[in-house]
């Protein structure tokens, strides 16, 4: 394969809690590759650290509490993000990498309008002028498919609905045709038919210009239509990883299990939901062991004990025990 | 009062209550400007306000004396208010309508220049130890401190005792430089919650640095109380130029401010006491008003209440 677009290896992203007592170990040791054209999603509950790890990227966690422990690497095209003097990494933000966030209706400045908004990267990065700013950010509202964009691109944050603002904190950070686009959720907030409008556009825009996403969810549906290999994360690390047909033909690791049980299907006949027991534990006491262990159904004393690395062959990888010990694993009691 | 000043001060009061109406009108499409109009107060402050600005920027049309001009010192000291002096005189012959429009131009530019000094300063600093945190912010806030601990009236008698006799632009600076610190702690705090709301994360994420982040996407959202602490403090600069005016370490005699004219009249407050009266309640007036607009604002301006 070519080489990786973006490596991450080793990243730790550490807080130190309020009392300054512990620390939230909200990312621990997470490593996974982005090639440039394809999708990786990245899927987990809430709680698991793939927010921190796509913020961890771009450097944005807030110093402090937080902190990227030394030893983590971030590199990008060969350079490491986490050695980069702050001018340097200011030019690769929004030019090279670019993020989409969650919240549509808070991440748009209330005070200056979409248009100017959009065109702010292009001032940035390009220097581009006023008038020609504004040019490409009417440009890029076509793009996204905003309908009478030449008007739109005047309005406020506040006068647009949240499909709309999406679209527009897509432009926002297409505007540079960014080599990485790290997408953090960019369709929780939004209901199920825009949903779809903004990952259809999300798709296109990706084979128009080329570049590889980063798509952060902890929606498996939208992981099977949009992800060439899926990273899965539970309690700041990379639980399995694999291509997104092979995982889920057959996940390795229980918790990929759960997470696929706990999705409803319209062709199964109607049964309770499956639940993954409990909760994520707190990122300031990880569990001993394997981090999953007491939300386990297979666990036995080895998991409690001691902690798996990432086992499998090639391209499918897991972090449990199971994949050298097949036999431990129980039958699922409610087998149909 | 010639006929044609009294034609003036009639259409400088006319004029006001236009600019009243006018503003009216043009914020009335604005929620935020109904807002501030709904305050029963707001459009009494804008029109005082108005008035006494025309006043200042008209002086030589509203009146029919010089300001310095001693009119009749035998016959025409500490007159009471008269058909040729609508004000009355003072005891040195001037006429006091001429002084209290020509003062309304020193003291309202001393007060409003005073104010930009303090209020960007304070928000220069406020914004910074806001954005930056950590040992920046502990250095500046324990600056701040200080100069809130330190007597101002002090300070600017140290300033005296170096320059001697002040200059206009140097007393605008050093009651900019004394008045900063309240704005700071005020844009500090506001600076420590827009900080963290997600379009600031999103403008670094572009490649935004601080200087573009803090101006274009902090501060303009933390301009509501900034404005605010603005309206209030012109208030304060003024009586603090009367006040040093008043103990003769202001505005120079014998140029017109409100603060000198109360001092001159001080001593006889007994016999001519509409010598301090009318300055004094030029000042009260004005401080009114923009207490009043301040109020207005601050109602008209709050976040909370825009969903409304």
């Amino acid at each position: 394969m070519t080489e990786p677009l973006l490596r991450v290896r080793d990243l730790k992203t550490y807080f130190v809690t309020e009392q300054g007592r512990g620390t939230a170990r909200a990312v621990d040791g997470v490593s996974f590759d982005l090639y440039p054209g394809e999708t990786l999603g990245i899927v987990g509950e809430s709680g698991c650290g793939k927010t921190v790890t796509s913020l961890s990227i771009l450097r944005l966690i807030p110093e402090p509490p937080g902190h990227i422990r030394p030893g983590s690497l971030i590199e990008f095209e060969g350079r490491n993000l986490l050695a980069l003097a702050p001018p340097d990494l200011r030019a690769i933000r929004g030019n090279q990498i670019a993020m989409v966030f969650q919240e549509p209706m808070t991440s748009l400045n209330p005070v200056f309008t979409v248009g100017d908004q959009i065109a702010e990267a292009a001032i940035i990065h390009q220097r581009l002028s006023r008038k020609a700013a504004r040019a490409r950010a009417i440009e890029m509202l076509t793009l996204v498919g905003l309908p009478d964009p030449a008007e739109r691109v005047d309005h406020y944050p506040h006068q647009l609905s949240g499909g709309m603002r999406q679209r527009v904190m897509i432009a926002m950070a297409l505007v540079c045709h960014p080599k990485v686009l790290i997408a953090d959720e960019p369709t929780t907030a939004l209901d199920v038919t825009i949903q779809a409008q903004i990952l259809e556009l999300l798709e296109r825009l990706q084979a128009e210009l080329g570049m590889a996403v980063l798509l952060i969810t902890h929606d498996l549906g939208v992981v099977a239509g949009q992800a060439d290999r899926v990273v899965v994360m539970y309690a700041g690390q990379v639980v399995e990883t694999a291509p997104t047909t092979a995982l889920f033909d057959g996940p390795l690791h229980p918790y990929t299990e759960g997470l696929m049980a706990a999705v409803p299907r319209i062709d199964a006949p109607k049964s309770r939901l499956q639940a993954i027991p409990g909760q994520v534990p707190a990122a300031t006491a990880w569990p001993s062991g394997c981090r999953f262990h007491p939300r386990c159904p297979h666990a036995w004393t080895k998991c409690t004990i001691e902690e798996p690395p990432l086992l499998g062959d090639g391209d499918h990888t897991a972090r449990c025990w199971l994949v050298q010990e097949p036999g431990r694993r129980k039958r699922q009691p409610e087998t149909e | 009062m010639t006929l044609h000043a009294w034609f003036a001060l009639l259409t400088a009061l006319v004029l006001s209550g236009w600019a009243v109406g006018a503003l009216r009108r043009r914020t009335g499409r604005h929620e935020a400007g109904r807002r501030f109009f709904r305050h029963p107060t707001a459009g009494w402050g804008i029109g005082v306000l108005a008035f006494f600005v025309i006043v200042a920027v008209a002086a030589p049309l509203v009146t029919s004396f010089d300001p310095r001009d001693q009119i009749d010192i035998v016959h025409l000291k500490s007159q009471p208010p008269s058909w040729s002096n609508i004000l009355g005189t003072d005891v040195y012959s001037r006429d006091l309508w001429s002084r209290v429009a020509f003062g309304a131009r020193i003291s309202l530019i001393v007060g409003a220049l005073g104010m930009l000094v303090a209020v960007t300063l304070g928000t220069l600093v406020g914004a910074v130890a806001g954005y930056y945190r950590r040992w920046v912010d502990a250095v500046l806030m324990r600056g701040v401190d200080v100069g809130l601990a330190l007597p101002r009236i002090f300070v600017l008698l140290m300033a005296v005792a170096l320059f001697g006799r002040l200059p206009l632009a140097i007393l605008v600076l050093v009651i900019g430089f004394t008045s900063w610190f309240g704005t700071s702690r005020l844009v500090r705090a506001e600076v420590l919650s827009v900080r963290e709301r997600d379009f600031v994360a999103a403008a670094r994420a572009v490649g935004a640095g601080p200087a573009r982040v803090i101006f274009r996407h902090v501060l303009p959202n933390a301009a509501a109380p900034i404005i605010v602490s603005a309206a209030l403090g012109i208030g304060n600069v003024l009586l603090l130029e009367a006040a040093l005016s008043f103990l003769g370490i202001g505005v120079a005699p014998p140029a017109p401010s409100w603060g000198n004219m109360i001092a001159d009249g001080a001593p006889y407050l007994a016999s001519a006491p509409w010598t301090t009266l009318f300055p004094g309640l030029a000042i009260a007036l004005v401080v009114m008003a923009l207490n009043a607009v301040a109020d207005a604002l601050r109602d008209a301006l709050d976040p909370r209440q825009e969903a409304m």
